[in-house]
C-alpha cells in the first residue's frame, strides 16, 4: 500500500471525529479521562500510540510540528514520529520550541514558557493516577466519582513516615481545576508548576484507551501536605554545556571512573542558550 | 432550496476542511468566552456556517443528534443525514442538540452524563443573533482572568455549571462564528 | 567533550537496512514464497489471523514474512493493517451447524450423528523427529472418504433435546465491538468472547490450565470439537435478501460443564464456548474453559478469587499486541524519570546518613 493510500494525517475521518468528541469532553472536564476507542496504530502501545492519536486529531496542514522524547528532539522515538507525522500529514517540523504550533511530548515539558498558540501533546503510559493503589478500573472509576482520594494522602504520606519525604519523584500527582486527581504522565515533578500555562494540554493514552486534558490557565495542583509541601526538584548542578541553572538536567557518564556531566534535558533550550552566546 | 442541494454545502477537502473546523472548536472550548471564525460548510437554512461545519466536523453513525424547533425541517434533516449519516433522536437521547436558545429549552432534557461517566452528556449548539464578548463574566479552566459572553440565559447555565463535574457543554453559534461554554466555567451577572 | 547524541535518523534508516538484510538471510537459499508460507506453515497463518482479526491467509503469510516469522510481530502487522480498512458491512452470524466438518470429535458420546472424525490431527503422531522431511520427501495422498452429504448436528443438541444442557438465548442485539469502543467493565459475554477470540493463546492456554489445575475448577468435558469451513453470508439492502460473500474456516468447541442447579431450576448442564479463525484448536478449547470460568456470576456461582474469573484481569491482559507493545517500551529511554528517582534516593540517603550521625553525636 503506498503512503497516497492514507488519509491526511494517517487516520480515517470517522475516527478523527470520535477523538475530536472526546478532547472536546475532556476540556469540558479537566483532568477526567475519557474513555475514547483507541485504534491500533502502526507503532507498538507504550511508544505515544495516544498522543500519536490526539496529534493526528489535532493537526493541521499549517500546523509546526516539534516532537520531543526526554525533552530531547533527537532520540529515536521522537525521530520516528516526526517522520510518521511528515510522511502522513505533510506537516511542517521544527525543533525550535517556540516556532512549534503543535508539540508532542514523552516525559518532559520544554523549558521554554509555551504561549497561547501552542498545544502540548502528551504520551501517557498508564492515565490513572490511582492505578498503582488499586488496580481495577471499576474501583478506580468509583473512586474518581466520589472525589475519594484519601488512599492517595496516605500512600503520600506513607512515604513521609518511612523516608522523610514523598518519594514520588516523577508522575507526580495533581488535582486540576480543585476536583480531579491526574497523573500528569510520567513528567519530572520539576515540570509540575510549569502546567498552569497559557497552552492547551491534551494527553492520550493509546493502550489503555484515555484521552484528558487541562484548559489553558487552569489550577493544577501537585498533592502535598502542609509539614511537607511540594518541591520540585533537579539536580544541583548548573548544565555543562550552556551554563543554565534553571533547567533540567540529564547525568552522562563520561569515563570508566564513573565521571559524570549535567546538561540540560531540553536540547532546544540549550543549543538556544549557547546560540545566543555565541 | 432544490431537490439537488441537499447533496451540496458539504465539505470540499473533508479532512482539511474538518481539521480546521476541529481547531476552531477546540479552540473555543478550551478557551471559553473566546469568539472563532468557523467555516466549510454551507448549510440549508435555517442554520449558520458555524453550527452546519461543527455538524459535518463531529456527528456520524455513531452520534445522536436532535434537531430543536425551527431546525428540525426536512432540508436539515436530509441534509445532515446525507452528510453525516447521524440519526436523529428526542432531546433525552442526544449527543449533539442544535436550535436556537428558546427551540432547545429545557435544558432538563438533556443528559448530564453520570457520575462515572460525566463525559456522557450532551453538547447543545445553540444558534445565536449575535455573538459579542459583552455581558457575563466567565472565569475558570481556560480563562486567564476573566472573560465576557454573550449569553442567552445566565441562571439556566448557572444552574448547569452547578452539576459540576456533570452538565452539559455549549457551542454558540452566529454566522460563521463560534464560542463555547464548558460546563466548568463559573458564570457571574454581568458587573 | 561531551556532544548530544545527533543522527538518530540515520541510526534508525541503518536499522532499518541491517534489519531487512538478515530477514532475508543467506541470498544462495531460496527466498521463501507467501504460496510456500500459506500452504507449508499454515497454522502460523492461522494463528496470526485469529489474533489479528483479519481472515486472509495472504495477507497475513506476508505479515510472517515480513515479521522474520515472529508470530506476535506478524499479527501486529495484521492488526495495523486491519485498523485501516474501511467498513462495507457486517455479515450474518456463521452458521457452525452447517459446517463442512474436517475434524468433529466428542468427548462425551462414544458416537452420535456425524461420527468421530478425527481429520488431519497431531493426536496420534508419535512426536518423533521425521528427519525424511529434511529430504523434502513427497507425501503419498491420503485415503478418502466420501463427503457427508448432510449437516452435521451439535453434541449439544442432543443434551438440549432432553433439556439437560442450559439452553444460550438468542438474541438479535448487535455485539459490541472491541475495536470500535473503548472495553469498559462489567464486559457482556459477547464483548469476552470477542476479546478471547483475538487474545494471546498462551495467555488463554495458560488461564485455561490453570482452572484445570484447581484455580476455579469448573469440571469441563470437550462436548465437541469441530474443525471446517463455513459460507459467510451478508445481507444487501438493495437486493432484499443475503448473499453468500465467501468462506472461512473455523474451530468451534463446546465444553460441557458440571450440571448446577438451584431452588428453582433442576440440575442442568453449562457450557462454554470458543470459536477461532482457522485450525487453532489448542485456542478454541482454551477458550471455551476461560469463557466458563467467566461466567461464574450469572451461573449463580462463587467468585473464588481465582484469575480466570476476573474478567477485568482477563480481558486487560490477554492482548498480545498491547502486552507487547508495553512490556517493549521500558527499553526506550527513561533519562528523565531516571534522573529524578536519582536525584531522590541521593536526598534521601543524605538524609538518612545526617540522621544517624547527629544520633552518634549525641550518644
Amino acid at each position: 500500500m503506498t503512503e497516497q493510500a492514507y488519509n491526511f494525517a494517517y487516520l480515517d475521518e470517522q475516527t478523527k471525529r470520535m477523538i475530536r468528541r472526546a478532547i472536546l469532553k475532556a476540556l469540558a472536564v479537566p483532568g477526567y479521562q475519557v474513555p475514547f476507542a483507541s485504534r491500533e496504530m502502526p507503532m507498538p502501545y507504550g511508544w505515544g500510540t495516544g498522543g500519536v492519536q490526539v496529534s493526528a486529531a489535532t493537526l493541521t496542514p499549517e500546523d509546526r510540528l516539534k516532537v520531543i522524547d526526554q525533552g530531547a528532539d533527537d532520540t529515536t522515538n521522537a525521530v520516528s514520529i516526526r517522520k510518521f507525522f511528515e510522511r502522513t500529514a505533510g506537516v511542517a517540523t521544527t525543533e525550535a520550541t517556540q516556532e512549534a504550533t503543535v508539540i508532542q511530548t514523552r516525559h518532559r515539558i520544554p523549558e521554554a514558557e509555551l504561549t497561547e498558540d501552542q498545544i502540548l501533546v502528551y504520551q501517557v503510559p498508564i492515565p490513572e493516577p490511582l492505578r498503582f493503589l488499586e488496580p481495577r478500573e471499576t474501583e478506580t472509576r468509583k473512586m474518581h466519582s466520589l472525589q475519594e482520594y484519601g488512599l492517595m494522602h496516605v500512600k503520600l504520606y506513607e512515604d513521609i513516615s518511612q523516608h522523610g519525604a514523598i518519594s514520588t519523584a516523577y508522575a507526580y500527582p495533581v488535582r486540576v481545576a480543585g476536583r480531579y486527581v491526574m497523573d500528569p504522565s510520567p513528567i519530572p515533578k520539576f515540570d509540575n508548576p510549569k502546567m498552569e500555562m497559557a497552552a492547551i494540554q491534551l494527553f492520550g493514552a493509546g493502550r489503555e484507551q484515555r484521552i484528558y486534558a487541562v484548559p489553558p490557565h487552569t489550577r493544577v495542583v501537585s498533592l502535598d501536605f502542609e509539614d511537607y509541601p511540594f518541591e520540585a526538584t533537579r539536580a544541583d548542578h548548573v548544565c555543562d554545556l550552556c551554563g543554565a541553572a534553571d533547567s533540567y538536567l540529564d547525568e552522562v557518564i563520561m569515563d570508566d571512573a564513573g565521571g559524570r556531566m549535567f546538561v540540560c534535558s531540553d536540547t532546544d533550550y540549550c543549543h538556544t542558550r549557547r546560540e545566543a552566546v555565541a | 432550496m432544490d431537490g439537488s442541494s441537499l447533496y451540496a454545502g458539504g465539505f470540499r477537502n473533508a479532512p482539511v476542511d474538518a481539521a480546521h473546523a476541529f481547531r476552531a472548536a477546540m479552540t473555543a472550548m478550551a478557551r471559553p468566552g473566546d469568539i472563532r471564525p468557523i467555516t466549510g460548510a454551507e448549510p440549508p437554512a435555517p442554520l449558520s456556517v458555524a453550527a452546519g461545519t461543527l455538524l459535518l466536523t463531529l456527528c456520524d453513525p455513531e452520534t445522536r443528534v436532535h434537531l430543536a424547533g425551527a431546525a428540525d425541517r426536512p432540508e436539515v434533516r436530509q441534509w445532515l443525514s446525507f452528510h453525516t449519516g447521524a440519526p436523529l433522536c428526542g432531546a433525552d437521547e442526544a449527543d449533539f442538540a442544535l436550535g436556537t436558545w428558546a427551540d432547545l429549552m429545557p435544558l432538563s432534557r438533556y443528559r448530564i452524563g453520570t457520575p462515572e461517566y460525566p463525559d456522557r452528556s450532551a453538547t447543545l449548539i445553540v444558534e445565536c443573533d449575535a455573538l459579542a464578548n459583552t455581558g457575563a463574566v466567565l472565569s475558570g479552566p481556560g480563562i486567564r482572568d476573566t472573560a465576557r459572553l454573550s449569553l442567552p440565559d445566565l441562571g439556566v447555565l448557572q444552574g448547569n455549571a452547578m452539576l459540576y463535574p456533570l452538565g452539559c457543554d455549549f457551542f454558540f453559534t452566529c454566522g460563521d462564528r463560534v464560542a463555547a461554554l464548558p460546563r466548568s466555567t463559573t458564570i457571574g451577572a454581568e458587573g | 567533550m561531551y556532544v548530544a547524541v545527533k543522527g538518530g535518523e540515520r541510526a534508525i534508516e541503518n536499522a532499518h537496512a541491517w534489519l531487512a538484510e538478515e530477514r532475508r538471510g543467506d541470498t544462495s537459499v531460496a527466498e521463501l514464497s507467501l504460496a510456500q508460507i500459506r500452504e507449508q506453515l499454515s497454522l502460523a497463518v492461522n494463528r496470526v489471523m485469529a489474533e489479528g482479526s483479519l481472515y486472509d491467509p495472504d495477507l497475513a503469510a506476508l505479515a510472517i514474512k515480513q515479521a522474520r516469522g515472529d508470530l506476535i510481530e506478524a499479527i501486529f502487522l495484521i492488526r495495523a493493517y486491519r485498523t485501516t480498512l474501511p467498513r462495507f458491512g457486517a455479515s450474518r452470524a456463521v452458521d457452525t451447524g452447517a459446517m463442512a466438518c474436517d475434524r468433529r470429535i466428542s468427548a462425551t458420546f462414544k458416537d452420535a450423528p456425524g461420527g468421530q472424525v478425527l481429520g488431519p490431527t497431531f493426536d496420534y503422531t508419535h512426536r518423533l523427529l521425521d528427519f525424511k522431511l529434511a529430504a523434502e520427501g513427497e507425501v503419498p495422498p491420503a485415503p478418502q472418504a466420501a463427503p457427508r452429504g448432510e449437516p452435521t448436528p451439535h453434541i449439544t443438541e442432543f443434551l438440549g433435546q432432553e433439556g439437560l444442557i442450559q439452553p444460550e438465548p438468542e438474541s438479535e442485539a448487535a455485539p459490541r465491538d472491541l475495536t470500535r469502543e473503548p472495553l469498559e467493565f462489567p464486559a457482556d459475554r459477547a464483548l469476552r468472547l470477542q476479546s478471547l477470540a483475538r487474545g494471546d493463546e498462551g495467555f488463554v492456554l495458560g488461564m485455561a490450565y490453570s482452572t484445570q489445575r484447581g484455580y476455579a475448577r469448573n469440571h469441563a468435558f470437550v462436548g465437541e470439537l469441530r474443525i471446517g469451513r463455513v459460507a459467510v453470508e451478508m445481507d444487501i439492502p438493495e437486493l432484499g435478501f443475503a448473499i453468500e460473500i465467501g468462506e472461512v474456516e473455523l474451530t468451534e468447541c463446546e465444553t460441557v460443564n458440571q450440571f448446577k442447579g438451584s431452588k428453582t431450576e433442576p440440575p442442568q448442564f453449562t457450557r462454554g464456548y470458543g470459536l477461532v479463525f482457522g485450525q487453532s484448536e489448542r485456542k478454541a478449547i482454551s477458550m471455551a474453559l476461560v469463557d466458563r470460568a467467566l461466567r461464574w456470576q450469572e451461573l449463580g456461582e462463587d467468585f473464588l478469587g481465582a484469575a480466570a474469573q476476573d474478567e477485568e484481569f482477563v480481558l486487560s491482559h490477554c492482548d498480545n499486541i498491547q502486552a507487547t507493545g508495553f512490556l517493549e517500551h521500558i527499553k526506550l529511554p527513561h533519562y528523565v524519570d531516571f534522573q529524578s528517582e536519582l536525584e531522590l534516593v541521593r536526598k534521601l540517603r543524605r538524609e538518612a546518613e545526617e540522621r544517624i550521625a547527629h544520633r552518634e553525636a549525641a550518644e
